[in-house]
This record gives C-alpha cells, structure tokens and sequence, in this order.
C-alpha cells in the first residue's frame, strides 16, 4: 500500500475532461515523476492533491486519510508539502524568517497569538531553520532579503521551506522551469541529496527529461488525462507509446 | 522595511524608553515649535495611538482599510455612554470603548476579510459610511443625532452617586478619582496609554505573531501552503487595531466628553492611512511620527487667515502681495487640506517608504560621509526604527 492512492480520479472544466479515471499508488520514500505533454492534466492532478481543486468523482487518500475536501493549509499540517513552478518564498523577508514561518507552522499549528516570546528568543525553531539554510548551502545569507536571491537560490530556499516541516510527501511542479543548465543541475544534486538524507516520499512534476531520468525511481506518463504508462525510467526510455504520446500524439 | 529577526531587535529597550521620554518630555521640547499646550500634545497621542494601531493591520498585515474611523466613533460613544450611565471617571469608559470596538471590528472583519485587496477596502468603507449614516438617522436615541452626544447633570451617573461626587456644580469634566482630566493631567493620562499602546506594537512587532503577519503581507498563497490558516490571524490583526480606534475615540471623549458622528466620517477614515504612509507604513514609530505631523500643520495652518498672510508677506510690493497672499490663501484655513494633499503627493513620489526612509536614506548617506573622511565617525543611531 502505498503513501498515496489516487482512485478513479476524474475532472472536467466545462466540456474538457482534464482528468479521465486517473488511479495512481505512490510508494513510500521513492522519487515519483509524472511526465507527459503539454495538457496532459499533470498539474490538475498536483492541484487535486494539495486542496486547490476538488475532482468531480474518485479519491485521494494520503496514508489511508481522504484528502478531498480538507484546505490547503490543512493538507500541509497533514504532511504535504509543495514547491511551485515559480518559487513562492516571502520575498519581503529574510532567509532565515523564510525558513523560521514553516517551522513555527509546525510547532504551532495553523494558528496560534504567540506574542510573549520574541522571535529570535525561540531556540527550538530558530536552530532548526538555520541548520536547514546550512543544509541546502544558504547559511551566509541568512540575514538577506530573500527577494534578491537569484532563481536558483528562491528555489534553494523554497526547497528549505518544505523540508524543515519535516513532511512526508514533497509535490514539486516542474521545480528547474525557466532555470539556466547549471542552476538545473544544482537543484537536481540538491535533490539527489535531500532524498538520501530526509528520506522524503516526492511527486515531480516535470517537462526537463535529463531531471526525469537522472532522478525518478518510477514514472508515470500522462497523455490527454489519463496515465498511459507506468514504470522504472529504463522501462518507460523504450516505451513506444510514449514517443507516440509525445512525438506523434495527434490520435483520437 | 521589515527585518525582526536581524539585530535591530536588540536596540528595542534603548529605542522604546527614548520613545517615552520623547513623549513625557513633550512638553518641555515643544515649548520652540508652539506645541507645548495641553489639547494639542492630548491630540498627538491619541491619533498616534490610532495610528499605531491601524498600522498594525495595514503596515504589518497589509490590509488597507478605509473604515477605521467607524470603531473611533464606537469608542466616543462607548465612552460619553459610560459617562453618562456609570460616571465621570475615564477608566471603565476605557475598558468598555475598547470592548465594544474590538467586538465591532470583529463582525465588520468577518466579513469584509471574506476578500483582499480592493475590495477589502471597499467593504470596511462600505461599512463605515453605513455607521455614519445610521448614527445620524436610525441609531438617534443612542447618539443624539446632529447635536452629537454629550453628558448631563441629569444623567444616572451611578458610581459617582455612589462616591458621594454626584452634585457638581458647572460642566462634567472627567476625574481619575478627583483629578481632573484636562490641562496636563489630562496630557499625562493620555500619554500613558500611548506608551502601553507602543509597548504592545512593540511586543507584536517582534513576535512570531507579528512575523506571520508579515508572511500574510508578503505572500497569501505561501502561507495557505505552509500550513497556515491565514484568515483568523488577519481577524485579530483587524481587531487589535479596531480596539486601539477605540481606545484613541475613548481618549478623544475623556479630555472633551462629546461625541458626534462627523468622527465617522470617511474623511477621519483617510486621515489615518495618510499618518501611517506619512510616517512609514509597516515601521514602529513611522505612524506615531506622521500622526504628530499631521496634526501639527493642521494645528498651524488652519489657524491661518488673511491676517496672518499679509503680515508674512508685507514685505512684497502692493499688486504681488495681494496676488500671491490670495494664491497662498487657498492652502491654509479651512483649506489647510490641500496643503496636506500636497504634503503627501510629496512623499508617495519621493519617498514611498514615509519619513522613516528618508531618515534612514540620510542616516547611510551621514555614515558614507564620515567613513570617506576617515574620521570613523559613525551615524548617531535615530530614534526612529
């Protein structure tokens, strides 16, 4: 059984079937990739995991608990976290008060009037939030406002975001987007890394094939909705029906 | 611009208790600016204590709303009631000011934080003109309508019967147990809630309250995301600072117990967001800052007439004197405003981060200045955040 079981999910906007009777089984710990063409309904999908979009039919079960119907910020206490296409970090703030709001999350729940101790007097958070800055290389820039890092460096801290809440599923959608080769390579060593260490279950979203293959354990390829195949990156690089989706995809 | 974590932090102590001695001290320092009597220092505090309070929802939560004058007016109205009912002394008109506004702010927060941005605005205004209305028409049992509420020797007065204080001759004035609240008595006990009102701007500024209230500013979407409820922390952002309106309209009704609906008027609403951008919109001590500005060249300008202009401008020749005393004419008196208009088109072009970035512009140009000397004379640190 796995962390998360997608069960015949579907979900139309309008005329236009986004999702068609998706069923996925997310095993625990591995690094899952779902690729496929542009429209293929990955990011949807990501959406119905995270409490954004409600499918119309089917069920999304994270360690055995419906997800469908719970808030975004419920999800997140449930153990999801997500990393966005275009990193979402609080660019008026510093690095290490980035870091510090997830972990007080954590700690205090989703909502708490926590006012007699100062912030930087909160050992517990502040620790963690600073071993985890030194974690994924952006120690010495603690003290900087976040809104000049370069793209790599928000998805650096993005990253950091997530991983101090400890969680037990990381959704990232196409996390190197718009990235320069070697900010692409850096995030993939990054992730690479993260995945030895924390031991996270992840779900990628991603169009880049270098970051699919150098990473995933599994992948699943979604055409028009509807995942066409699944398997270790060796099985789906032969897989003639996804060069079909892909290259010549334009069947009925 | 917002850093909590960093070491500004630790100069709190030394800028706080400078801040309260700036504040006792007033009447002393502003002897030089003409500033110095008892009703306009009284006006400083209060509107600072608004000020600092609406910051609390617009700087640090980033909620611009255009209805805070509405809990101002609940406060007044709290208060001359308590006068009336309970009695002269300011205390439990206080406490009931700040009650009842808070529970206001929280019905018109719960619902206008049902949006963002724009229509956030929109609503609370929405809101606001609707209790101005109605203290004119529907509410007139309670607030007196036009005439404004005012307490009278007939009046219950139960505490005060109770003291044996219940025949006064000549007009109610407010007494903490026998002292008079007015002239600087009544400076003095205004002055003391503003430094508990800072003290607490200070404790929330500086918490992980505080912090996620700046998350909530910087970016919604994230804090959904990371697990955050944001809406009940927006809500008591909404309510602390209605109850600090409360608080400010209770003090306005402690140095003059009278209140009328004109303080709800939208026009009290705006007057609040320009002190807060004035000053520096998300600092501590910009709105406490803009607040004193703003109602010092109310206090000047309105005061002047045609009088006064051509005194000023005696010394040009007949035909310009009178052109340009007419010219200037249009920016003082009752049309001081436009002064005021000018003021802060000022500062939004040129200084959108309020005074406080200007000071601190001219703080690292000083710094810049004395290390290119190589005398290692360093920026005296300012007061101000």
């Amino acid at each position: 059984m796995g962390i998360l079981q997608v069960q015949n999910v579907n979900k139309s906007f309008g005329g236009l079937k986004a999702l068609n009777n998706v069923n996925l089984d997310i095993e625990e710990g591995s690094l899952h990739a779902i690729i496929g063409p542009n429209g293929a309904g990955k990011s949807t999908l990501l959406n119905c995991f995270v409490g954004r979009l409600r499918p119309d039919t089917g069920t999304v079960k994270f360690n055995g608990r419906s997800l469908l119907g719970l808030s975004p910020h419920e999800i997140n206490q449930a153990g999801v976290a997500r990393v966005f296409q275009t990193p979402e970090i609080f660019s008026d703030l510093t690095l290490l008060e980035n870091v510090m709001i997830p972990a007080l999350a954590v700690r205090d729940g989703a909502f708490r009037i926590n006012t007699w101790r100062r912030v930087d007097k909160q050992p517990d958070v502040r620790d963690r939030a600073e071993a985890m800055l030194a974690d994924v290389g952006l120690a010495d820039k603690r003290n900087d406002h976040s809104g000049n890092l370069s793209r790599g460096d928000k998805r650096r801290l993005e990253l950091a975001m997530c991983l101090v809440q400890r969680p037990k599923l990381v959704l990232l959608d196409e996390p190197t987007a718009g990235m320069s080769r070697a900010d692409t390579n850096n995030t993939i060593d990054l992730l690479a890394r993260m995945s030895e260490q924390h031991g996270v279950t992840k779900i990628i979203i991603e169009h880049d094939m270098h970051v699919v293959f150098s990473l995933a354990d599994r992948i699943t390829v979604f055409a028009q909705g509807h995942p066409i195949v699944e398997g270790t990156p060796e099985q789906i690089k032969g897989d003639p029906k996804v060069k079909e989706a892909y290259l010549g995809g334009a069947h009925v | 611009m917002t850093k909590i974590v960093r070491e500004t932090a630790h100069g709190d102590a030394i800028r706080f208790s400078l801040f309260a001695v700036l504040i006792l001290a007033m009447p002393v320092w502003l002897v030089p600016f003409g500033a110095a009597y008892p009703d306009l220092m009284q006006k400083f505090a209060i509107y600072g204590l608004f000020a600092i309070g609406f910051n609390i929802l617009f700087g640090l939560t980033g909620y611009l709303s255009f209805g805070h004058a509405a809990f101002l007016g609940v406060g007044s109205y709290t208060a001359v009631w308590s006068f009336k009912l309970l009695g002269m002394n300011p205390l439990p008109a206080i406490a009931l000011a700040i009650l009842l506004a808070g529970a206001f702010a929280w019905v018109i927060g719960y619902v206008s934080l049902r949006r963002t941005g724009i229509y956030f605005a929109i609503l609370t205004l929405a809101f606001a003109q609707m209790s101005y209305n109605l203290a004119y028409s529907v509410l007139t049992p309670i607030t007196n309508g036009e005439t404004g509420l005012r307490v009278l020797n007939s009046d219950p007065r139960v505490l005060d019967h109770m003291m044996g204080a219940g025949e006064v001759d000549g007009p109610l004035v407010t007494n903490l147990f026998g002292m008079e609240m007015s002239g600087l008595p009544g400076f003095y006990f205004c002055a003391v809630w503003l430094l508990i009102g800072m003290f607490i701007s200070f404790r929330i500024f500086r918490s992980p309250f505080g912090l996620m209230l700046m998350a909530i500013k910087s970016n919604q979407n994230r804090m959904n995301y990371t697990g955050i409820s944001t809406r009940p922390y927006a809500l008591t952002a909404f309510v602390i600072s209605g109850m600090y309106a409360g608080l400010a309209g209770a003090l306005l009704c402690v140095t003059d117990p009278l209140a009328g609906a004109e303080r709800m008027q939208w026009t009290a609403s705006g007057e609040v967001v320009l002190m807060t951008i004035l000053g520096g919109a998300g600092t501590l001590l910009g709105p406490m800052l803009g607040a004193g500005i703003i109602k010092y060249s109310e206090n000047i300008f309105s005061a002047f007439n045609e009088q006064t202009l051509h005194n000023i401008f005696g010394f040009l020749p007949d035909g310009i004197e009178g052109a340009v005393v007419s010219v200037a004419g249009l920016f003082v008196g009752e049309g001081w405003h436009l002064t005021l208009g000018l003021l802060f088109m000022l500062i939004v072009i040129f200084l959108p981060g309020g005074l406080i970035e200007g000071g601190h512009r001219i703080q690292a140009a000083v710094a810049r200045r004395g290390k290119g000397g190589g005398s290692g004379h360093q920026a005296q640190p300012q007061a101000a955040e």
